[in-house]
């Protein structure tokens, strides 16, 4: 078991490795750094003096070189610069000192500095974090129990009419992205258009004050997306299950229709959804991208869309790793669950 | 619930009608079934699948599924009319009046919830009992069905526990509140010979101690004749036959009963000298279904203009016996067998294949999702060494777990050896992987699969994969030739050449079966390794394939390696047979030293449990204790020593510490047994036929 966490572990850094490198090759094309410097600079700045702008900062010097302090496995930059400033990346662009440290990058714990947000990216993350936190944890109270009882109830009774017309929705929430669902969702709740103004708070507010007023529409348009998909998986899996010999077997025992749905097929019929459940958290944080920011709800989703606009380096990478680290978690978690939920493969 | 007393015969069946119904047309399953069955009797149902035995089993449970509908008759279970009842009224009766047992044990048990849960969830529903007096019944039970260890049992899940033990589960659960009724729907099909004897045995017992009377499904006449005191024979729907055991058996009054008979290989049976009559023909699809007799098109004694006209009865064809056929009594059913096509038995010709100190050793991972600790050895082979003739059928018999498909696969070149060498006309191939093999060992070698449902590809044309082998094959120089080569080979195999062009879901298991052995001697093979060929066809079926092995055998001079677990077709067809058990060669002979003494203790055993047709086979009764031990944890000494019912007289501590040497007797006839020669001297032997 500790092997298998510890391998989990090492694949985890390694798709952070390479996921990062990506993102870091791309926002340091030579066009993107060229508008970051025009925006932090200023906008009516010359071909060279934004070159010695960059270069000035440390952003000339060779992909691997950057990428590498960033890691904080090649020493961070030292440069003087054309206009007789010496800047180090340790000191944020001041001269160095005698306690500077040599490595800087996120091994030394140093996300960098956000050029946004004019903040360290190590601050401004875990707020970030911890509102898409509640959302997310909302999205799931809301998402899980309300697709698993559909897929059951659908898949009880494979054909008949609450399958047909519970599939039928399912299908529907499934094929509606959440941009579409978002959109109508607040053009009929939030707006006099249809006289149904029921939600007058607004997503913002809910940072400090969860209210279910201010929160509802924005859970509902990420658990609708979810709840489709995951309430088919479990309505086949159910299915499945119900002509199983063994469901047949319990039927000839004489147990009643209900105990057969909650004490023999129930525990079975989990098993091929949790999987689904937990795959479908990473994908989660795709709704959460386009909610917070439908939404003006300052998560993780919103400032990673400020991030990409305004070629936010550092802050994207540290997206990315976190993102990474999401992803990967979700996986194991769902891998030992899997074991939990399945006396088969338990380990002796 | 209180149970009812009843006076009269547990279960009536009154000219029973089951129909599916598809969006196309009523597909009738069940056709005027009528049976009765009194307290404490067995009653046997016989036929081939599709005749609608199970269907009858799921009709008399009211559990025909969604499409399933009973048209006409009565079931009266204790004079009270099942058709009629409510759903309640059938829970009520489901579970504690009437139980069922069920094909596949590990499939009809629920993979997760312990087994005590799903034993004591019998008498909580029916009884109310506490959950303390279900646990205690439930011990009992599990007690009663000769379960080792039973606390342990009631807190495993299914999955830990063996085939055998897990239909003793099986059994168990449907003894939990003691019901009058015990339906068996193939209760040892999937289980192995000797665990299978033991179950059947099990099943009788617990019949005699509780009183239950049974209802016994099977396609296997001998299951039913040592289980039941009454058959049904049933074909296509309709029951043809009705009587009791010795009547149906020794004077039977339908031609299909008696092509049924005479198409499973019972001891006298001999591919030359006297072989097996096939059934002509094929069984009729139930919306195919001719006017008339079912049988008609497939009977020897046919009457146009008689036997195609109206509905037949049953008539009463003496004391207790009833037969749906019209010229039953013009029929001399005591005349001689015509006899039949007998063949040269051919003489074996020089060695092709040898095997030296052959060893298959497996390394495994001792739990594999989360890898960690010590390798386990799996010894597979333990030094096979024999060699097999030109135009020789070796046959090699054993159990699940002993080997012989690992043996298989390292001849085939799917694995290689681990030691020791296999010489192909004394070049060595054993340590040769299939993908460095030359064309032609590959086309030399070659196999027939158990299974004909799995090893054709569902998307290609019959003609096209017999094409496709001989591409691989390199034979022919063209499209054209190996066209007309393919069509040679349906012709080899007696299937028509307009199914060349038939996909494979189109044909029925026997003709995939052809087709199966048509490709395997696609490239002219010399030496073909039949995995369980007929194992898993019909009883008509199966006489028609293995004639057509022989009969291809015999012309190719092909040497046939035919692996099975059933020794009755083996004693039918094979001039050699090795016995194997956990990897190791137990005994080896002809077909005539092995099948009778010495035996090998192992080979005594299972020449036991092999349930036999006819009456008037006298069996000495051996019952193995115990399941097979895992290959992975073999037991010390001899391999056999836990089951062995010798091993007092052999030596104890002998046989737990050593594994013995192979004795050579006399002729090539070997054994690897402690046991002395006086002993095996006395041994009597397993199968006698008493004259009348």
């Amino acid at each position: 078991m500790g092997l298998f966490i510890l391998r989990r572990l090492g694949v985890m850094v390694l798709t952070a490795i390479c996921l990062t490198f990506i993102v870091f090759w791309l926002t340091n094309l030579y066009p993107k750094l060229e508008v970051l410097a025009k925006t932090q600079g200023n906008f009516r700045m010359s071909d060279e003096a934004v070159i010695s702008y960059l270069g000035n900062r440390g952003y000339t010097q060779a992909l691997p070189v950057k990428y590498g302090q960033w890691l904080g496995v090649v020493p961070g930059y030292i440069i003087e610069g054309s206009d007789g400033e010496i800047r180090s990346k340790c000191e944020r662009n001041s001269p160095p000192t005698d306690e500077t440290p040599t490595f800087c990058g996120i091994i030394q714990g140093n996300w960098g500095f956000s050029t946004v947000a004019k903040e360290d990216v190590a601050d401004v993350l875990p707020t970030r974090l911890g509102n898409t936190g509640k959302l997310m944890f909302w999205v799931l109270m809301v998402m899980v129990p309300g697709a698993l009882i559909i897929g059951v109830l659908a898949g009880m009774r494979e054909g008949s009419r609450t399958d047909r017309s519970l599939s039928t929705v399912s299908i529907i929430a499934t094929a509606t992205p959440e941009y579409v669902s978002g959109v109508i969702l607040i053009a009929l709740f939030a707006t006099p258009l249809f006289g149904m103004q029921y939600f007058k708070g607004t997503a913002t507010s809910a940072m400090d004050n969860i209210t279910f007023n201010n929160f509802f529409l924005p859970v509902m348009t990420i658990a609708i997306y979810g709840m489709g998909y995951i309430a088919r998986m479990t309505r086949a899996s159910m299915t499945e299950i119900m002509t199983a010999q063994y469901v047949r077997t319990a039927r000839l025992k004489g147990v009643s229709f209900a105990n057969i749905v909650i004490k023999h097929a129930l525990r079975n019929a989990l098993i091929a959804p949790f999987t689904v459940i937990m795959l479908q958290v990473p994908w989660l944080l795709n709704g959460v991208v386009i909610v917070e920011t439908l939404f003006n709800y300052k998560g993780f989703g919103w400032e990673l869309v400020r991030a990409a606009s305004n070629n936010d380096i550092e802050m994207l990478l540290g997206v990315s790793v976190i993102s990474v680290i999401v992803v990967l978690m979700t996986q194991l978690i769902s891998d030992i669950g899997y074991v939990f939920l399945n006396p088969r493969i338990r380990i002796s | 619930m209180e149970k009812r007393s009843h006076g009269g015969p547990i279960l009536e069946i009154d000219r029973l009608s089951i129909s599916f119904f598809t969006r196309l047309r009523e597909i009738p399953a069940v056709m005027n079934f009528s049976a009765s069955l009194q307290p404490g009797e067995a009653l046997g149902i016989v036929g081939e699948s599709g005749c609608g035995k199970s269907t009858v089993a799921l009709g008399i449970m009211q559990d025909l599924g969604v499409n399933g509908h009973i048209v006409g008759g009565s079931i009266k279970f204790k004079g009270r009319e099942m058709n009629t009842m409510t759903r309640e009224e059938l829970r009520d009766i489901r579970g504690s009046e009437i139980a069922m047992i069920y094909q596949e044990p590990m499939a009809s048990l629920n993979p997760a919830m312990r087994i005590g849960k799903q034993l004591m969830e019998v008498p909580m529903i029916h009884e109310g009992v506490s959950k303390a007096e279900a646990h205690a019944r439930a011990l009992e039970v599990v007690t009663d069905v000769k379960l080792p260890d039973p606390e342990r049992m009631l807190n495993s899940f299914p999955h830990q526990l063996s085939g055998g033990q897990q239909q003793r589960i099986v059994i168990a659960m449907a003894l939990m509140s003691k019901p009058s009724l015990l339906i068996l729907d193939e209760p040892t099909t999937a289980l192995d010979v000797t665990v299978e004897a033991a179950v059947v045995e099990l099943v009788k017992d617990l019949g005699k101690k509780y009183g239950t009377s049974m209802l016994f499904i099977s396609h296997n006449l001998g299951l039913v004749l040592e289980t039941c005191d009454r058959i049904c024979v049933m074909y296509s729907g309709e029951a043809v036959e009705r009587g009791t055991i010795e009547g149906v058996f020794n004077k039977m009054r339908h031609p299909y009963t008696k092509a049924l008979f005479r198409s499973i290989p019972l001891p006298g049976a001999d591919k030359n000298a006297r072989p097996l009559v096939t059934i002509p023909g094929n069984f009729p699809l139930p919306h195919e279904r001719p006017n008339g007799c079912n049988f008609g098109p497939r009977c020897d004694y046919f009457e146009a203009g008689r036997c195609d006209q109206d509905h037949i009865f049953m008539e009463d064809a003496g004391i207790d016996h009833e037969s749906r056929c019209l010229r039953h009594v013009e029929i001399d059913w005591d005349a001689p067998r015509v006899a039949s096509v007998q063949t040269e038995k051919p003489a074996p010709g020089c060695v092709v294949l040898k095997m030296n100190n052959l060893k298959k050793y497996y390394e495994v991972a001792a739990s594999t999702l989360f890898a960690s600790g010590d390798l386990k050895v799996v010894k597979a082979n333990e030094t096979l060494t024999f060699e097999a003739r030109e135009s020789e059928t070796l046959a090699i018999v054993g159990e699940s777990g002993c080997g012989k498909s690992t043996f298989a696969k390292v001849l085939m070149g799917l694995e290689t050896a681990t030691s020791g060498e296999i010489l192909l006309d004394g070049k060595s191939i054993g340590n040769i992987p299939i993908e460095k093999r030359d064309t032609k060992t590959v086309a030399d070698v070659q196999m027939v699969f158990q299974n004909p449902f799995d090893t054709l590809n569902p998307s290609m044309t019959v003609g096209r994969q017999i094409t496709r082998a001989l591409e691989i094959f390199k034979i022919g120089n063209n499209d054209r030739e190996r066209h007309s080569r393919m069509l040679k080979l349906l012709d080899l195999v007696k299937l028509p050449r307009e199914f060349s062009g038939r996909m494979p879901r189109q044909l029925s298991g026997g003709q995939k079966q052809r087709v199966g052995i048509a490709r395997a001697f696609a490239g002219d093979a010399r030496i073909v390794v039949a995995d369980e060929p007929v194992s898993a066809l019909d009883v008509s079926v199966q006489a028609a394939v293995t004639d057509l092995l022989m009969e291809i055998q015999r012309e190719h001079k092909t040497t046939l390696l035919f692996i099975s677990h059933d020794l009755s077709i083996v004693r039918y067809l094979s001039d050699r047979v090795m016995v194997m058990y956990l990897g190791h060669v137990v005994e080896m002979g002809s077909t005539d030293q092995v099948f009778s003494p010495p035996y090998h203790p192992y080979t005594e055993a299972l020449l036991s449990a092999v349930p036999i047709a006819d009456t008037k086979v006298k069996k000495k009764h051996i019952v193995l204790e115990g399941d097979i031990p895992s290959a992975i944890n073999p037991p010390s000494g001899c391999p056999f020593q836990t089951r062995c019912n010798w091993k007092d007289i052999a030596g104890r501590t002998r046989c737990e510490t050593e594994v013995p040497l192979v004795r050579r007797l006399d002729n090539g006839h070997q054994i690897k047994c402690h046991l002395t020669d006086t002993d095996m001297a006395n041994m009597e032997p397993v199968i006698q036929i008493t004259s009348e």
